[in-house]
C-alpha cells in the first residue's frame, strides 16, 4: 500500500497543473498504511452494520474514528429467475446476486457472521479479499447448512474488494452466484458525488442454450470450457432495465462500484454515450482519467465516475460485445433533465440488433396445449413485453421519438397485423412512417419467442397504453411464420 | 431384547457391496492411493424416523435433551416432541438433524457400525446399471443437479431406485454421515492457503479424479461438520462387516 495520498502522487506525476494546497491538517484525511490502521482501536460500542442489496450502496461513513461492526450474512440457496421464464438455483449472499454490499472505513475492526441457512444444501464459506489473513476468512467461516461461524478481522487496506465463497468446488460456488463487494473507504472518505450505485458482472452456465425456458441445471462442462450461456449484471437479465434502471439527473456525478464476480469472464466494462471521468482501476487508491472502457477482472473491481450532461437512456454493457447482445450483459442508467433530444444511445443500440439478427436462428419452442382467455393473453404478453420489447419501445408504449416508433395508437400496429406478426416473428429493418413520423431503425427477428408468446405480445400491446383490438392467435402466428422462408436448419 | 427384534429386521434390508478399491480424493501417501475394499453389508435405505423413534424410545437418553456434548441444538429439531417425530415429518422420510454420535449409537444398539468413507463411496460409485458410474457424464449431471438445489421443505420417504448393488437413495435425498467423516483431513479452505497441495484451485493438485466434482462437493460436507453437528439434509445408514 502506497503511504502516498491522492493529491500529492498526483503533483509527484506532474498530472496536477498548479500545486495542490495542503489539507487542514486537523484529522488526517486519505489512505493511512496498512501498518498505521492495523494499530487503530475501535471506539465506541460495537455497531451492526447495514449491508444493502444491489443496486444500492450503503450511505457513505461519516465517522472519523474507527469502529468496531458486527456484520451477519446469510448464505441463502434460491430459485431465481436469471430471464424471462428461465430459472436457475443461485446461490447467494444475503438472498440475491450480487451478495450485499459491505462499506467500511479503514482501521475498523470487523466482527463477522456467515449463517449458513438450514434449507441448503452445501457448505459454505467466504473469502474476502479485504481481509488479510490465510484465506482472507475463508478457512474461519467454512460453515455446514445449519450452522454459523464467526470471524473478525481489521480492515487495513482501502479499496473496493470483492468476496466469494471459496469451498470446493470453488468455481462452481462463485459461478452459481457466490460473489459481492466490499468497500473500505480511507479516513475522510471518497470524494462527495450525488449518486452511488453497485453493478456486479457474473457469468452463468446453464445446460439449455440462452433463454431456454424452465429451470435451468447448472453445466460443469461449460463452466470449464469457459462457454458461459449468460453474462449479467446483478445476478438476472433485466436487473437493471425497466423500472430497475438505475436513474440521475442532469449535471449530477455518478459513481459506481463495479464488480466482477466470474468465474471466468473478464470484463470490458462500458457505459454507452458516456466517458469515465475518473476510473479507480481495479479498484484501488489512484485513478485514471478520461476512460471509454475499462477492465474489470473476474475477482477484481473498479471505482467509475462520470458526470451526466445530457438526459437520455445510457447503456452499461461489457464491451466484449456479444456478452451485451447475446448473453444478457446490459443494464440501464436514466437520465432525466431539461428537454434535450436523446441521441447517444439510439445509435449504440441500432448496433446491438444488428449483432442479435446475425446470430439469433434458435428454433420457436412449441408451448403447451390450451386456449388462454383474452385477459390471460393480455396478463401474459405484459410480462414478456416487459422484459423484451419495453426495452426499446417503453413500458408506456410511446417509444423514443425518431428512434424506436411508438406502439401507442401506432397506425402502422393497428392497421395490419398479420404484418405485426411479421414484424415480430422476422424482424424489420429500414425506413418506415409510424403517426407521420419517420424512423430508420432494426428489430431483430424475435425467433426465441414461440407462437403463443407472439400471439400473447400483440394481444398485450393491441389493447393497452389506450389501444383496443382484438385477439391475436398463436394459429395467426404460426401462418406468417410458416409463410417466412427461413435459413437451412433454422427452423427443426 | 427389543434391540434384537430391530437387528433381525433390519438385517432383511441389507445387501453384500463390494469388494472394492477405494481411491481417496487426496491419498495421504502414495502407498494408500487404492485402498482395498472387502465385501461388507450396507442397509439398503437409509435410517428413517419411524426406525430412529423406536430407538429413542427404547434408549430415552438419544432424546431430543441428549447431553449437548453429543449433539448440538439443532438434534431431532424437526420432530414433534422431543422423543417422537410426530406429524411434521413423514414417518418413512430419513431422519436427519441427528449427530455422529447419535447415529454410530444407533447402529450399535441394531448390531452395526457406520459405513466408513471408502465403503460409502463404492456404494455410492454405483448407478442403476453400472458398478462405476463415476465417469458417466448422465449419471454426473443427476448428482450435481441435486447438490445443486435446496432441500424441500418437508424430505420425502425413502425408497429410491435401487443401484447396482441393490442400494436405494444414496443420491438425491439426504447426505449421510460416514464413521472416518473427518478422516480427509481436508484442509477447509480447499485451495490450501498454507501451502497444503490438499484441495489447491478447488480440488485440482493432489487430486486424482478431477472430474469428480460430487466426491468433491461430498468431502467438502464431511469436512464442514463437527462430530456433534446436525443438518436439516445430513442423515446416516447402517453398515456391517461382510460375510
Amino acid at each position: 500500500m502506497s503511504s502516498l495520498g491522492l493529491i500529492p502522487l498526483l503533483a509527484l506525476l506532474g498530472c496536477a497543473p498548479t500545486p495542490a494546497p495542503t489539507p487542514t491538517p486537523t484529522k488526517p484525511v486519505g489512505p493511512l498504511t496498512a501498518t498505521e490502521a492495523a494499530k487503530l482501536e475501535p471506539v465506541g460500542d460495537p455497531v451492526d452494520l447495514e449491508i444493502t442489496s444491489a443496486p444500492h450502496v450503503p450511505p457513505p461513513i461519516t465517522r472519523d474514528t474507527p469502529a468496531k461492526l458486527v456484520i451477519n450474512l446469510e448464505v441463502k440457496e434460491v430459485q431465481k429467475a436469471i430471464s424471462d421464464g428461465v430459472d436457475y438455483v443461485q446461490w447467494t449472499f444475503g438472498g440475491d446476486v450480487p451478495g450485499r454490499f459491505i462499506r467500511v472505513r479503514q482501521g475498523d475492526s470487523v466482527e463477522f457472521h456467515l449463517n449458513n441457512h438450514p434449507d441448503n444444501k452445501m457448505p459454505h464459506n467466504i473469502d474476502l479479499h479485504a481481509v488479510t489473513g490465510p484465506g482472507g476468512g475463508a478457512a474461519s467461516s467454512f460453515t455446514a447448512p445449519g450452522h454459523s461461524s464467526q470471524f473478525s478481522f481489521k480492515a487495513l487496506n482501502p479499496g473496493l474488494y470483492v468476496y466469494h465463497c471459496a469451498t470446493a468446488p470453488v468455481g462452481m460456488h462463485i459461478a452459481n452466484g457466490m460473489y459481492g463487494l466490499i468497500l473500505v473507504e480511507p479516513p475522510g472518505g471518497l470524494p462527495k458525488v450525488d449518486r452511488e450505485y453497485y453493478v456486479m458482472q457474473g457469468d452463468f452456465y446453464t445446460v439449455g442454450k440462452y433463454r431456454e425456458k424452465g429451470l435451468q441445471p447448472f453445466d460443469m462442462q461449460k463452466a470449464i470450457e469457459e462457454n458461459a450461456t449468460y453474462v449479467l449484471f446483478n445476478g438476472s437479465e433485466g436487473s437493471l432495465v425497466g423500472d430497475k434502471a438505475l436513474t440521475a439527473k442532469v449535471g449530477e456525478t455518478v459513481r459506481l462500484f463495479v464488480g466482477n464476480g466470474g468465474p471466468n469472464l473478464v470484463s470490458s466494462f462500458h457505459v454507452i454515450g458516456e466517458i469515465f471521468d475518473r476510473v479507480y482501476t481495479e479498484g484501488g487508491s489512484n485513478f485514471q482519467e478520461n476512460v471509454q472502457t475499462t477492465l474489470v477482472p473476474a475477482g477484481g473491481s473498479a471505482i467509475v465516475e462520470f458526470k451526466v450532461d445530457v438526459p437520455g437512456t445510457y447503456i452499461l454493457v461489457d464491451h466484449s460485445i456479444f456478452r451485451t447482445f447475446n448473453k444478457g450483459a446490459l443494464g440501464m442508467l436514466k437520465v432525466e433533465g431539461p428537454d434535450d433530444k436523446p441521441v447517444y444511445s439510439g445509435k449504440e443500440i441500432d448496433d446491438v440488433y444488428l449483432a442479435d439478427k446475425a446470430a439469433s436462428t434458435a428454433p420457436p419452442v412449441p408451448a403447451a396445449g390450451g386456449v388462454l382467455s383474452k385477459d390471460d393473453q393480455i396478463k401474459a404478453g405484459g410480462l414478456l413485453f416487459a422484459g423484451t420489447c419495453s426495452t426499446c419501445h417503453q413500458a408506456d408504449g410511446k417509444g423514443i421519438e425518431g428512434v424506436f416508433p411508438p406502439l401507442a395508437g401506432s397506425d402502422f400496429l393497428l392497421g395490419d397485423v398479420e404484418r405485426a406478426i411479421g414484424v415480430v416473428v422476422n424482424g424489420r429493418s429500414g425506413p418506415i412512417t409510424v403517426n407521420g413520423k419517420d424512423y430508420n431503425s432494426v428489430m431483430p427477428p424475435m425467433s426465441n419467442l414461440n407462437d403463443d408468446e407472439v400471439a400473447n405480445i400483440l394481444t398485450y400491446v393491441t389493447n393497452s397504453f389506450g389501444n383496443s383490438g382484438g385477439v391475436v392467435t398463436a394459429e395467426q402466428v404460426k401462418k406468417v411464420r410458416a409463410s417466412t422462408p427461413r435459413p437451412p436448419g433454422a427452423a427443426h | 431384547m427389543i434391540a434384537l427384534l430391530l437387528a433381525a429386521a433390519w438385517a432383511a434390508d441389507r445387501v453384500p457391496v463390494g469388494p472394492g478399491v477405494y481411491e481417496p480424493l487426496y491419498p495421504p501417501s502414495p502407498e494408500e492411493a487404492r485402498i482395498p475394499v472387502p465385501r461388507f453389508l450396507l442397509a439398503v435405505e437409509p435410517v428413517t424416523n419411524e426406525e430412529y423413534a423406536a430407538f429413542v424410545e427404547e434408549n430415552p437418553a438419544w432424546g431430543r435433551g441428549v447431553a449437548r456434548l453429543y449433539a448440538d441444538e439443532g438434534y431431532l429439531d424437526d420432530w414433534a416432541a422431543p422423543d417422537a417425530p410426530g406429524a411434521s415429518v413423514l414417518p418413512d422420510a430419513p431422519v436427519t438433524r441427528v449427530s455422529w454420535y447419535a447415529a454410530r449409537a444407533y447402529c450399535r444398539s441394531v448390531g452395526g457400525r457406520l459405513p466408513t468413507e471408502g465403503e460409502w463411496e463404492i456404494a455410492g460409485a454405483a448407478s442403476e446399471t453400472s458398478w462405476d458410474a463415476r465417469k458417466d457424464p448422465h449419471f454426473l449431471a443427476r448428482l450435481l443437479a441435486w447438490y445443486g438445489s435446496p432441500t424441500p421443505r418437508v424430505l420425502p420417504a425413502v425408497g429410491g431406485m435401487a443401484n447396482r448393488w441393490g442400494v436405494r437413495d444414496l443420491h438425491g435425498l439426504v447426505w449421510e454421515w460416514v464413521e472416518d467423516f473427518n478422516a480427509s483431513l481436508v484442509d477447509v479452505d480447499p485451495r490450501g492457503a498454507d501451502g497444503e497441495a490438499r484441495f489447491c484451485g478447488g480440488g485440482v493438485v493432489g487430486a486424482t479424479a478431477v472430474a469428480d466434482y460430487a466426491a468433491f462437493m461430498r468431502l467438502a460436507l464431511r469436512a464442514s461438520l463437527q462430530a456433534d453437528s446436525t443438518v436439516r439434509n445430513l442423515g446416516f445408514r447402517c453398515a456391517l462387516d461382510g460375510p
